[in-house]
């Protein structure tokens, strides 16, 4: 499903995208930067919160500055067959962030279900994911954690 | 070295659900941590400064707009790292980059305006590192969701 938008929602996204003004009146300054009213900023920006087009307004944690500082991309070669219902399970449990399923690329890359875990350090992380491996038995062949060990852009959208 | 304070927490924790859409949604969300809308957005202004925060603001869903979403990797060589990620990061598609420990040690999520936008984005990133992109779209998402803490 794709939403419509027009020129005054990519506005809105573009004066944005790199994160809302830090001013009493955000909304408002918004809306003299594109020239229209803050009433119709306000109701877009509605409009796109109830379709999906924006998640969320708020705050995007550094999770490193956080204290999470081990971000394990556990990836896990799941039966095809078996898949869903067992990313469902591994999706539901509260320490995994994200979980989605991806394609393979033979012979190099064999995992197919992806559960992105946090922890303060590795040693919580492979606790988390030996519980992960527990749940997915023997419908799973073969399993690796991936750290990783620096951030080099982390930007979001641009448009 | 700058620490967190606890309204800090507050706040980190506080406003990753959601700012209200109204006139003043500072003043509104600055009454629920018992301090001024000043206080609230100078404090904002700092944990973007020090990097606590990464981002403040709508977080869009690019698929939702008829663009598209990918994860790809490559696995590059220790000694060119430096000169990939210099290609990788040139290019306005790549949103967020990491390095992971693993033989394919780059990962990156590449954000398009349309689903034939990423295909362009890594063949222009082949032709440029001279290395393979492998392509990992997601085909289901089970889960998104968890925060963070501070």
């Amino acid at each position: 499903m794709s939403i419509k938008l027009d020129v005054i929602d990519r506005a809105i996204i573009q004066a944005t995208q790199a994160g809302l003004p830090l001013t009493p009146r955000p909304y408002h300054d918004i809306a003299e930067q594109i020239d229209v009213p803050p009433e119709m900023v306000m109701r877009r920006i509605q409009a796109m919160l109830d379709n999906g087009v924006i998640r969320r307004i708020g705050a995007v944690p550094n999770h490193y500055a956080l204290g999470w500082n081990a971000n394990g991309m556990t990836v896990w070669d799941v039966m095809n067959d078996h898949i869903d219902e067992l990313g469902q399970l591994v999706g539901a449990l509260e320490f995994v962030s994200h979980c989605y399923c991806r394609p393979r690329h033979l012979p190099g890359w064999r995992y197919n279900l992806f559960a992105m875990v946090h922890g303060r350090n590795r040693d919580e992380v492979e606790a988390k994911s030996a519980q992960i491996a527990e749940l997915l038995g023997s419908y799973c062949r073969a399993h690796s954690t991936l750290y990783s060990t620096q951030i080099l852009k982390k930007t979001g959208l641009r448009i | 070295m700058w620490q967190m304070d606890a309204t800090d927490k507050e706040i980190v924790n506080g406003l990753q659900g959601g700012l209200p859409l109204c006139e003043r949604p500072f003043l509104q969300m600055a009454l629920q941590f018992g301090i001024s809308e000043a206080e609230l957005i100078a404090r904002l202004g700092n944990l973007l400064k020090q990097k606590v925060l990464t981002r403040f603001g709508p977080m869009f869903q690019i698929e939702r707009m008829g663009g598209a979403f990918s994860l790809a990797a490559m696995k590059v060589p220790e000694e060119d790292y430096e000169r990939v990620t210099t290609v990788v990061n040139a290019l306005p598609e790549v949103a967020h980059n990491y390095r992971r420990e693993h033989d394919f040690n780059m990962w990156f999520v590449l954000a398009t305006e349309t689903p034939e936008g990423i295909a362009h984005a890594i063949s222009r990133i082949e032709a440029k590192s001279g290395l393979a992109v492998y392509n990992m779209p997601k085909e289901k998402e089970y889960f998104v969701g968890a925060k963070f803490t501070a």
